[in-house]
């Protein structure tokens, strides 16, 4: 967060060291895939990836609406589904101690062994793959939205009380607005977390999406372009993630110059 | 007494840590507020002053004993007083008139109105510059300006202020005290003002109310006849030094006596 302010800002620093540390290493790669001469599909280099890349742009980007596709609607439920939990959990101490357990080892359960379930309850389509983005983006959106909730100031909760509020006041009013920067950090862990969960719904059965792309490149041998796709994944990581940090600075024009 | 505004009678209040280990947070504490009075509780910290402004906020309930507001119980309810905390506890994420009109909000007073009465006061108080300011923008004083001004908007007859001044640096409480006063001075609150500085509670009383701890008792009060309007050079006057050397010799043979024991 603090990184990209500082680009707007004019502070190089923090971005043209991490990229130049990245050209370096790109250039050795380069380098050492040339005087060995590496077979293309155990290790291209960076050059022949980049080709790759531009030489099946529409396919890929084909696939990337798709995985694009379900990674917003997968995160959308996610967030739906995370609020309400940590909303109710906060409202009830007993669903807490009932639910709260439960969902800390609920994430225990490795999600690549989940997905197969779903696969088998409800196809091939799309909703599988939103249900795994769904189920590993709830997670961090939930644990952090109760953290914010339950370490609102006491103070403000004793003030409202003072002035005669009631609860639902007090939760419209300081609760939910003191929480906000704890869900903006569970969605950004939610945000990078999620594009991954589309591609392992994709790799157990799919006709569309980067995840199927990959593993058909990478069972033709074809590592040039499983490279290629590794980018373009990161690239929509990011994307997110800034997405989100456009949103939370939006929504919460005052915490940002805090101190 | 029925011309009390608020009246305060045999109050007990213990708090217990353990099943074997209680504490005498209060023991029969009785004072009493006149219409338009301003009362100070000084004492030192321990001592429950904030116990005692928390029972009259309704924010806990007494033990034993009575809290009267015109006459009517008050006890355990909330909301029937002006009541400002010892940090200024603003919203960072509302603008200082968002802030402001809090009481207002939860009076389901619509938001323009709202908004409108508060900017028509914010010159009285200061704060016109800062309108549209987020709390992080200003300084200790105006922060403390604007609860104030929160504190005014609750709009009960009863004022309690707990230590506003205690986090504020040496010149900065002056300077607060000589603006409370002007406030004061023209809005003419009934109120209950906690601290733990003599000269601020001689300065800004018509009388104080001298608390010792464990358990948390009143000593002593104490009427201040200086005359109004006040301001803050009056520390330096005759009778001023003469009315805190007494406060003073309380303070000793009655707190700090009782407290090397």
């Amino acid at each position: 967060m603090k990184s990209w302010r500082n680009i707007a800002r004019g502070d190089w620093n923090t971005f043209l060291l991490p990229t130049s540390t990245l050209l370096g290493v790109l250039i050795i790669w380069e380098v050492v895939v040339k005087i060995t001469a590496i077979e293309k599909w155990l290790l291209p280099a960076p050059s022949a990836i980049l080709k790759a890349l531009w030489s099946v742009k529409e396919l890929i980007w084909q696939h990337s609406l798709q995985t694009m596709q379900e990674t917003f609607l997968g995160l959308a439920l996610a967030v739906v589904v995370g609020v309400t939990i940590a909303t109710a959990i906060d409202w009830s101490e007993t669903l807490k101690k009932a639910v709260y357990p439960l969902i800390i080892a609920s994430q225990t359960i490795p999600i690549i062994a989940v997905a197969p379930l779903l696969i088998i309850w409800f196809g091939y389509g799309l909703l599988p793959k939103v249900l795994v983005v769904a189920l590993v983006c709830f997670f961090p959106i939930s644990v952090n939205l109760i953290d914010g909730y339950r370490l609102v100031e006491p103070d403000m909760l004793r003030l409202m009380s003072a002035m005669g509020a009631e609860r639902w006041q007090i939760f419209r009013m300081v609760k939910l607005p003191a929480a906000m920067p704890f869900f903006f950090s569970g969605l950004r862990i939610a945000g990078t977390y999620s594009v991954m969960g589309a591609i392992i719904g994709e790799w157990l059965g799919a006709s569309r999406g980067l995840g199927i792309f990959m593993t058909r490149s990478s069972q033709s041998f074809l590592t040039d372009r499983v490279f290629a796709i590794i980018i373009v994944i990161t690239i929509l990581s990011l994307a997110i993630f800034l997405l989100v940090e456009g949103l939370a600075k939006l929504t919460m024009p005052w915490h940002d110059q805090r101190k | 007494m029925s011309g009390d505004k608020l009246t305060v009678r045999g109050v007990n209040k213990i708090y217990s840590r353990d099943r074997d280990q209680i504490v005498l947070a209060l023991e029969d504490a009785s004072l009493s507020i006149q219409e338009g009075e301003f009362v100070s509780l000084i004492g030192p910290s321990g001592c429950g002053k904030s116990t005692l402004l928390d029972l009259v906020a309704g924010l806990t309930t007494p033990d034993s004993g009575e809290i009267l507001l015109a006459g009517q119980s008050i006890v355990g309810q909330r909301g029937k007083v002006s009541y400002m905390p010892q940090s200024d506890v603003l919203f960072p994420w509302c603008t200082v008139v968002d802030n402001v009109i809090i009481p207002l909000r939860l009076q389901r007073v619509p938001l323009a109105e709202a908004r409108a009465e508060a900017r028509a006061l914010l010159p009285t108080f200061g704060l016109e510059k800062f309108a549209t300011s987020y709390p992080y923008m200003l300084s200790g004083g105006m922060k403390q300006r604007a609860a104030f001004l929160r504190t005014y908007l609750c709009k009960k007859d009863v004022m309690l202020l707990d230590e506003p001044f205690g986090k504020l640096d040496a010149l900065t409480r002056m300077q607060m005290q000589g603006w409370l006063l002007d406030i004061w001075q023209r809005f003419k609150h009934s109120v209950l003002f906690v601290t733990h500085d003599v000269d601020e509670a001689i300065l800004l009383s018509d009388r104080i109310f001298l608390m010792s701890s464990s358990p948390g008792r009143i000593l002593v009060e104490m009427k201040i006849p200086l005359p109004r309007p006040r301001h803050p050079r009056m520390v330096t006057e005759k009778t001023f030094i003469e009315l805190k050397r007494e406060l003073m010799d309380w303070l000793e043979t009655g707190v700090f006596g009782i407290a090397e024991r």
